[in-house]
């Protein structure tokens, strides 16, 4: 590249200086979750695996985990199948509601989560006298988590075209027996990084989720909200914050290694 | 090539006609679009004009309960009372600014991401920047709390100076959100730098143009879409935030708090409705006023 010399280590001093902005308040929080002070302040005094013990035994938190566990895992399955439904309708045709239907997939995310959130907790109560329990969680997060497996599968199919699926066809196989054997294969990594970002970011929503989930179901991120301001728990979130840090390494690698580093197709629509 | 493959289509396509039928393009759209459409069209789209339908009926004021007439007392309320306005300015502001602070942020870093680092260094940067934004949105907002608190590291950097952290308020919910949605910022800036072709930057210096001149009048035009692309994600996530003001915003409030505490504490949906559709109309104000940018295209 062409760039000047200046301008080349300008940008590398400044992009150095944002991104350690950017981390010093992650690693500050898996540094506190071994502070052995309450009070959390810099620089800690002394270090302890006590926290992590509590945490460990921590039977609020633990419970809140399975909830978001089951609630991304249900999400998930559901926009893994309305996701590749819309991107297979979308493929290779040109008709004049296309636009409207990418538009109507992006909105649950485009608009501001407490619209969303207020939106579906009105639905659900006001119109449809539902009670808010864990299906009400899923059904609002698959609608925002639709996006994700849409743009990656969609994604795929402009990579691949149509070719292999023509050549079934024209052999003999029927649709059904082309998607499972032809199709499928064809999309699976993509399926994968599509999912996984759809569990993320099930995973860590608070805003909707805050609107439609009953006062008994809590999911992590409730459970966090709720804690943060107990001096009691405190240091329970701190930990459970520190393994969330670490955690959200994993997810981000896989995603990464399944759809070949493109930014769009790792952030979904967003 | 093209008549043999439709020759081959016609010929799979005689034995079974349920067969002919789903390869038939409309009826094949529409049946696989009808269950997606279904939960969007109906339950999504349902929900948010049941929201508006709500935002006009009235409250009860003795009992609470929702009176199925129509009104638009809730709307007089909102542009009449005093502190509805200042709360609905002053979020617009903060979006605003967090929006100015990101693209501000990210455009030197997807610069260098696009054009400076090397392929390997390319998603390595990629994974560095995006990680963040899958470490919980909760955490990163406590962890601010932290930075900015009386003791915090913050207070411990300035203070030599004899400065002093900001403390929890509107300063620091500002910053807390640019941080958040950096990541969102810097992402499609990058989508859109990366698409130049570096022959441009060749023929802007061949021509004769300084560093600075090819950035303002070659890098930043066509960088535009994408900035504006970011922008809506930045600024839309800033005007429906209220957890992060509830964790480092002290007593500041935002449209966000307003409409939970509404349908929350204060238990009056219509009127939380009726301040949700403040952000409901601005985005879809700001996404028709950039949409002649192509910046829609880029997202």
């Amino acid at each position: 590249m062409r760039l000047p010399v200046g301008l080349r280590a300008a940008l590398t001093g400044f992009t150095l200086l944002v991104l350690v902005v950017i981390y010093t308040p992650l690693l500050l929080v898996v540094l506190n979750s071994f502070n052995a002070d309450r009070s959390f302040g810099w620089p800690p005094k002394k270090l302890t695996l006590h926290w992590w013990d509590v945490a460990a035994h921590s039977e609020g938190a633990r419970a809140a985990l399975w909830t978001s566990l089951q609630v991304a895992m249900f999400a998930t399955v559901i926009a893994l199948v309305l996701g590749t439904l819309a991107a297979m309708a979308l493929r290779r045709t040109r008709f004049f509601g296309r636009n409207v239907v990418s538009l109507l997939i992006i909105l649950p995310i485009a608009l501001p989560g407490i619209v969303t959130g207020l939106a579906l907790r009105n639905a659900f109560k006001t119109v449809l006298g539902l009670e808010l329990s864990l299906l009400t969680i899923v059904i609002a997060h698959a609608t925002f988590c639709i996006v994700t497996v849409f743009n990656n599968v969609q994604a795929r199919f402009q990579r691949l075209g149509g070719n292999l699926e023509d050549a079934s066809m024209d052999l003999g196989a029927g649709p059904f027996t082309t998607f499972r054997l032809v199709t499928l294969p064809m999309l699976r990594s993509a399926l994968l990084a599509g999912g996984l970002l759809s569990f993320g970011l099930s995973f860590d929503e608070i805003v909707v989720t805050t609107f439609t989930a009953s006062s008994q179901d809590q999911t992590l991120p409730i459970w966090i909200f709720q804690n943060l301001f107990r001096p009691n728990q405190a240091p329970v979130v701190n930990v459970v914050a520190a393994v969330l840090v670490v955690l959200s390494a994993i997810p981000i690698y896989l995603a990464q290694k399944l759809s070949g580093g493109t930014a769009k197709a790792m952030t979904g629509a967003r | 090539m093209n008549l043999l493959r439709r020759l081959g289509r016609g010929i799979g396509a005689i034995p079974r006609s349920g067969r002919r039928l789903l390869r038939r393009s409309g009826a094949r759209v529409g049946l696989l679009l009808l269950p997606p459409m279904l939960w969007l069209g109906l339950v999504y789209l349902g929900a948010l004009a049941a929201l508006f339908v709500t935002s006009l009926w009235g409250q009860n004021s003795f009992t609470g309960n929702i009176e199925r007439v129509w009104t638009l007392d809730n709307f007089r309320d909102l542009l009449t009372i005093e502190v509805y306005r200042t709360i609905t300015l002053r979020t617009l502001g903060i979006a605003a600014l967090v929006t100015i602070v990101d693209a501000v942020l990210a455009f030197p870093i997807a610069l260098y991401m696009a054009k400076v680092a090397s392929p390997r260094l390319q998603r390595l940067m990629v994974i560095a920047v995006l990680m963040p934004l899958w470490a919980s949105y909760l955490v990163k907002a406590y962890a601010w709390r932290g930075l900015l608190a009386q003791n915090g590291l913050i207070d411990s950097i300035a203070s030599p100076f004899g400065l002093g952290t900001p403390g929890y308020g509107l300063l620091a919910t500002t910053i807390t959100l640019a941080y958040l949605w950096l990541p969102f910022m810097i992402l499609p800036i990058y989508a859109g730098l990366e698409r130049l072709p570096n022959s441009l930057f060749e023929a802007s210096a061949d021509l004769g143009a300084g560093s600075g001149m090819t950035l303002r009048r070659v890098v930043l035009p066509m960088a535009f879409p994408a900035v504006v692309a970011g922008s809506i994600f930045t600024f839309s996530l800033s005007l429906g935030d209220y957890i992060a003001v509830r964790i480092v915003g002290g007593t500041g409030q935002l449209l966000g708090n307003v409409v939970y505490d509404n349908q929350g504490a204060a238990n009056n949906l219509p009127f939380a409705a009726a301040v949700a559709t403040i952000p409901v109309v601005v985005m879809l104000v700001y996404l028709a006023a950039v949409r002649r940018t192509g910046a829609l295209d880029s997202l």
